[in-house]
């Protein structure tokens, strides 16, 4: 029985969330090694296809983080991003997934401490609900078709 | 020069302030509740509208109540909207009506059936109401179905449709009206009164193109029950002013007095009316309180009804 | 342009549940600009999709191809060297892209992923909203340029009625009053004795009550 060590993809725009995450690495505060951070210009460059196919490929959670509201360095892109996540959210959810493997966070670039309690809070839920149903149901077809 | 044996047109014709007044048919087949309610009115109006399935509930057709009426003796006027029937249905029912000496008709669009309790329905609006009233003064004076064919037998409707001067655009109302003047209406009766000045002002406008001389406008009245029934109307259904004067009076008096306040105002609204000049009777709604209509026209002075 | 929205997941999932390998058609046109089944909507919904069959357990194929346009044979025809490798279709594309689709593979099932709405225009990025009904004899020369039939609740040709409010409808305050916007128009025209010329009564003959219609243009076919 392995135990579940999740895999988070962090979507983290440049100007805050990314720089939060980095700050949260010179600070030394510690957040779990699950959440692996991918630098993006934007949030808003994060469309809804780009969650889907993180899920679909077996990440068991996804973050999408953005400037604090009204700090977004190209004006919306925190905006349009929060409604692609509630999108995505609903689109999990009418197919029988947990909406609550997405979602949205914000953040300014000093906020080192901030990030770091964001990861590992967005990871104890995600522990909670367990992995990716996606996985569990590839891994259990391959045991059988070995059995 | 009569276009009809319609005992309205007779009564307008003599220079009388014409009355009438509504009835709501049951939602059921319940003949006796028809009865009952037109019972009441016998006597006080010279004419008994019967709504077509009213606020999009289905009730018993208008065409049946109005038979009913007919065979009491009494002065059925058949109401017809354009929402649930195609022309031919429509033609056909004119037909059918007037061969039960059914001799006066109001042509309407009819509310949507969103409000109703069947919103799931198809909205039919094959004409609409100004469309209708060209057809039936065409099947009336020519003689002539509204495809073209000639009609044997053509019913002599006295053709009546319904005008609201508070609905909006206002400064639109006195065309829509010059329009079903245009396409043959002989009456209006128009939404209830509660905006005596707002409906005067129309009234300017409805003289000012001499469309008083060609249609007899009737004013619409309902009687508040109580202040309750006041704030609905003034929120709740549009197209319907009601001042907040009116408001006040009703809410000023102690619950078991105010539907005396409102026949009250009721009453000094038609005294009022009886001076704008134009006005040429009351259509008098008394939604579920036709008992009351004998003693609002008592005390309006608009009894005994002229014999003509 | 035609407007649709996505049908329920159950509903899709139910049609698709008997097959292994299904191919997923998008439409570069109507259903791309009202975003319900455009090439990002089809990799979306594939997306779904897969996620969905596999958490049961039952894996999915779904090969993705975006046509220009689903209602013209010759971008139908250029589906013929995939048809074979896919068990059943389902369309993105509007009911016309659909029965395209099914006429020209008649042993393949096809199934709609959308419901095809209205004939509509963009008020603004996201918004769309109906404003033909394809009546075949067109009233906007004499309406200015507002349709009754498509934006009047009751399709009334002398408009309004009695419960126009505020310039909406009193259907729903949402729905602006048809025959308030041709008035402000006619007014802003200096047309408004337009207003008065009665309009007679429709011959449906022209729209659906005719009957299915066709063009037939001689110099063409």
């Amino acid at each position: 029985m392995d135990k579940f060590e999740p895999v988070i993809v962090a979507f983290c725009c440049h100007y805050c969330a990314y720089t939060a995450a980095d700050m949260a690495g010179t600070q030394r505060v510690q957040y779990p090694p699950s959440v692996k951070v991918i630098r993006v210009p934007c949030a808003g460059k994060v469309d809804a296809i780009h969650i889907m196919k993180a899920l679909e490929k077996g990440a068991d959670g996804v973050m999408v983080g953005g400037c604090l509201e009204g700090d977004c360095h190209f004006r919306e892109g925190n905006t349009r991003a929060a409604k692609r996540v509630d999108y995505v959210r609903k689109l999990l959810d009418d197919i029988g997934f947990e909406g609550e493997r997405v979602e949205m966070f914000t953040a300014s670039a000093g906020m080192g401490e901030r990030f770091g309690q964001i990861a590992t809070e967005f990871t104890e839920k995600i522990l909670l609900l367990g992995p990716n149903p996606v996985k569990t149901a590839t891994s259990e077809a391959a045991q059988r078709a070995a059995s | 020069m009569m276009k009809t044996e319609s005992i309205l047109e007779k009564i307008l014709a003599a220079g009388h302030l014409a009355v009438t007044s509504e009835c709501g048919p049951p939602r059921g087949a319940l003949p006796d509740k028809v009865r009952e309610k037109a019972e009441m009115l016998r006597g006080s109006v010279d004419g008994i509208n019967v709504t077509d399935n009213q606020t999009a509930m289905v009730r018993m057709s208008s065409l049946a109540a109005c038979i009913i009426i007919r065979q009491m003796g009494l002065n059925p006027i058949l109401q017809m909207v354009s929402r649930d029937r195609n022309r031919l249905a429509m033609q056909s029912d004119i037909i059918g009506a007037y061969s039960f000496g059914i001799d006066t008709m109001l042509c309407l669009s009819g509310d949507h059936p969103r409000f109703g309790d069947h919103p799931m329905a198809a909205n039919v609006h094959d004409i609409d109401s100004v469309q209708m009233l060209d057809m039936v003064r065409t099947m009336r004076d020519e003689g002539r179905f509204q495809g073209g064919e000639k009609l044997d037998g053509p019913p002599k409707m006295f053709i009546g449709a319904a005008a609201n001067p508070f609905a909006d655009p206002f400064e639109l109302r006195v065309a829509r009206l010059a329009k079903k003047v245009n396409a043959g209406v002989d009456f209006i009766q128009t939404q209830c009164i509660y905006n005596l000045d707002k409906f005067e002002l129309w009234m300017q406008g409805v003289r000012d193109r001499g469309l008083d001389e060609k249609v007899a406008i009737m004013a619409g009245i309902t009687p508040m029950k109580s202040v309750g029934m006041a704030r609905y109307m003034k929120n709740k259904v549009p197209g319907m002013d009601v001042p907040d004067e009116i408001i006040k009076r009703m809410a000023g008096v102690p619950k078991e007095k105010q539907a005396e306040e409102g026949i009250k105002i009721c009453v000094e609204s038609i005294q009022r009316l009886k001076e704008v000049k134009g006005v040429r009777g009351f259509h008098i709604m008394a939604i579920e309180w036709e008992q009351k209509v004998p003693e609002i026209m008592e005390r309006a002075g608009l009894l005994p009804r002229p014999q003509v | 342009m035609i407007t649709a929205e996505r049908k329920p997941m159950e509903e899709l999932i139910a049609y698709l549940r008997p097959f292994r390998r299904i191919l997923l058609l998008g439409c570069n046109e109507c259903v791309t600009v009202c975003a319900a089944g455009g090439r990002k909507e089809v990799g979306l919904l594939s997306s779904a999709l897969q996620m969905r069959f596999a958490k049961e357990g039952k894996p999915i194929e779904i090969e993705e191809i975006t046509l220009e346009r689903q209602c013209d044979p010759e971008y139908v025809e250029e589906l013929v060297s995939r048809i074979d490798q896919a068990d059943a279709v389902m369309s993105m594309a509007c009911g016309c892209g659909i029965q395209e689709v099914a006429r020209r593979f008649q042993d393949k099932p096809v199934f709609p992923a959308v419901n095809t709405t209205f004939m509509g225009a963009s008020e603004r990025q996201g918004v769309w909203a109906e404003r033909c009904q394809g009546c075949g004899n067109c009233v906007l020369g004499v309406t200015a340029g507002v349709c009754p039939i498509a934006r009047c609740s009751k399709q009334l040709l002398n408009g309004p009625c009695g419960g126009s409010t505020k310039g909406k409808c009193e259907v729903d305050p949402d729905i602006d009053c048809a025959w308030q916007l041709i008035w402000d128009r006619l007014k802003a025209l200096g047309m408004t004795e337009q207003y008065e010329e009665n309009i007679p009564a429709k011959d449906w003959r022209t729209g659906r009550g005719g009957g299915p219609r066709k063009i037939v243009r001689e110099d063409l076919a």
